[in-house]
């Protein structure tokens, strides 16, 4: 083939677009909570869900969450996966695992680490806590928490999450 | 075909930066109010649909984690444009012309603040031959503002008229962001931001929400007293590429406004979703609107122009002056990509 029968593949169109992101009510008391060290959720007024994070609204309710509500950083695993795929994006290397958490007061479970714990022992309805950055290191990000770890409790009953999964 | 109405609008307030809500918190508000103004429970209404633009906020999906603010649990029958909020209007009416439901939330949103607006713009061009050049929305504007004046032998004042006259309007619209009293000739004696354009010219870059329902036939009787009836409501659009197109003309404007009936008797009112003054001339002459037609009562997108709600907006705020009593036939105009690339409009009469 001759050189001007070659297609033309590419053309260079570089984009570069810088967004400052607005947090909004909800999660800014929630990120300044967590560079407290402090898990801060809200309740719905109608049905008394407790969202952690907060969005700032009631997914079923659509009204505004505007209670809040300090939980603790105990909780339970209500599902997991072992990851086995190496990633040029994570920081850790695999096998590890990562779980569905919700914790206690809360009635939405969200996704999180799980170490100090053999990856083959990690098992539904095992009760975990939350693992902070040492207190210098706290910010207003959710990787305040670095992970969640076990903590020597009977395993929740199945009944106490199902309708959390 | 099916009569359909909107019953009920709501808006933010227009702003240069919200700083404090975030989607959600602007959205939900707004949505809330449409819904109970419309008298529908939000279980029973049929069907939602929403437009806004991820690239504005520079989120994927910024516009599933909006549904937070509808009540979508359990599942609710749901669609989203990446358009204003004045396509998913026309969804809706669709949905409800092909007669499964009766009613419809549509609702729309937009923080601009979060990026560079322009550049964000660019964006939407032609990615070969010339997003890659970088123009900006407002000399694309300038461009198609110099072949209107060259075309028409309109002038500057003009224009300059059309921006105090929008101005002045907006005094009475709680939602607006610019407002006031200006004199045609002062502005005329502020500097170019980009020639012709000055920056009364031009839109304000806003942050907003609004909400509007619709509802059909007996429904519509039965929950608003005057309801906002959409007798014929049509979009088209032109070429992509700005030199295939006269841009001193709005083809698809005039042609979208015969197939909505427009001809069919005179309007007291029309919204027109024209961002910049020229805009709103080359609308006025595809539409044929006489100097009879009272244009933006509102104040229009240059008191206030949040993207991907502006569209939406002119629909209700056409609606509001017709359930308010105070005309009894409107014309609702949004439009879509640079220099009135697309363009929607819809007849509506009170009762």
């Amino acid at each position: 083939m001759s050189e001007s029968l070659k297609p033309v593949t590419a053309i260079k169109a570089p984009v570069h677009l810088e967004f400052s992101y607005t947090a909004g009510r909800a999660s800014t008391r929630f990120l300044r909570g967590m560079a407290q060290g402090k898990i801060l959720g809200q309740r719905c007024p109608e049905c008394g869900k407790v969202y952690v994070p907060p969005r700032g609204s009631c997914t079923i309710c659509a009204v505004p969450t505007d209670v809040e509500v300090e939980v603790t950083g105990k909780g339970t695993v209500t599902t997991f996966c072992i990851v086995r795929i190496p990633s040029d994006s994570l920081s850790i290397d695999p096998p590890f695992t990562c779980a569905h958490i919700l914790l206690d007061g809360a009635d939405l479970p969200f996704f999180a680490l799980i170490q100090e714990c053999p990856f083959d022992e990690v098992r539904m309805g095992m009760r975990v806590e939350a693992v902070w950055v040492p207190k210098e290191e706290l910010g207003p990000t959710f990787e305040s928490i670095k992970y969640f770890r076990p903590i020597d409790e009977p395993d929740a009953s199945f009944e106490s999450y199902k309708e959390h999964l | 075909m099916r009569d359909v109405a909107i019953v009920s609008f709501a808006q933010a307030k227009n702003v240069r930066r919200e700083l404090d809500a975030n989607e959600v918190e602007m959205v939900m508000p707004v949505v809330s109010e449409a819904v109970e103004q419309s008298g529908i429970p939000r279980r029973e209404i049929g069907f939602t649909c929403s437009g806004s633009c991820d690239y504005l906020a520079g989120q994927p999906f910024s516009f599933v984690s909006a549904l937070d603010a509808v009540g979508a649990w359990p599942p609710i029958s749901e669609s989203h444009v990446e358009m204003d909020g004045a396509w998913a209007l026309y969804e809706a009416w669709v949905k409800i012309q092909i007669g499964d439901i009766d009613s419809a939330l549509i609702y729309a949103f937009g923080k601009a603040s979060m990026g560079d607006l322009p550049d964000v713009l660019t964006l939407q061009l032609d990615p070969y031959y010339v997003a890659p050049l970088g123009p900006d929305s407002v000399s694309m504007a300038a461009l198609q503002a110099r072949a209107y004046l060259e075309a028409t032998g309109r002038s500057e004042r003009d224009l300059a008229a059309v921006a105090a006259r929008s101005r002045k309007d907006a005094k009475t619209n709680p939602a607006a962001q610019v407002t006031g009293d200006f004199d045609p000739e002062r502005l005329l004696g502020e500097p170019y931001l980009v020639s012709p354009l000055r920056k009364h010219d031009c839109p304000p870059i806003s942050d907003g929400a609004a909400a509007i329902v619709l509802a059909s036939g007996d429904l519509a009787r039965k929950v608003c007293k005057r309801p906002a009836w959409i007798r014929g409501i049509d979009h088209r659009i032109e070429a992509h590429g700005l030199g295939n197109r006269d841009l001193a003309k709005s083809l698809s404007t005039a042609e979208a406004g015969r197939r909505a009936g427009l001809g069919t008797g005179a309007v007291d009112i029309a919204e027109l979703h024209a961002p910049f003054t020229h805009q709103e001339l080359i609308l006025r002459d595809a539409l044929g609107l006489g100097n009879e037609v009272r244009v933006n009562p509102s104040g229009g997108p240059l008191a206030g122009n949040p993207m991907m709600v502006a569209g939406l907006a002119r629909f209700g705020e056409a609606a509001r002056v017709l359930m308010d009593g105070q005309a009894s036939r409107a014309v609702a105009h949004a439009t879509s990509g640079p220099c009135l690339q697309q363009n929607m409009v819809a007849v509506l009469e009170g009762e």
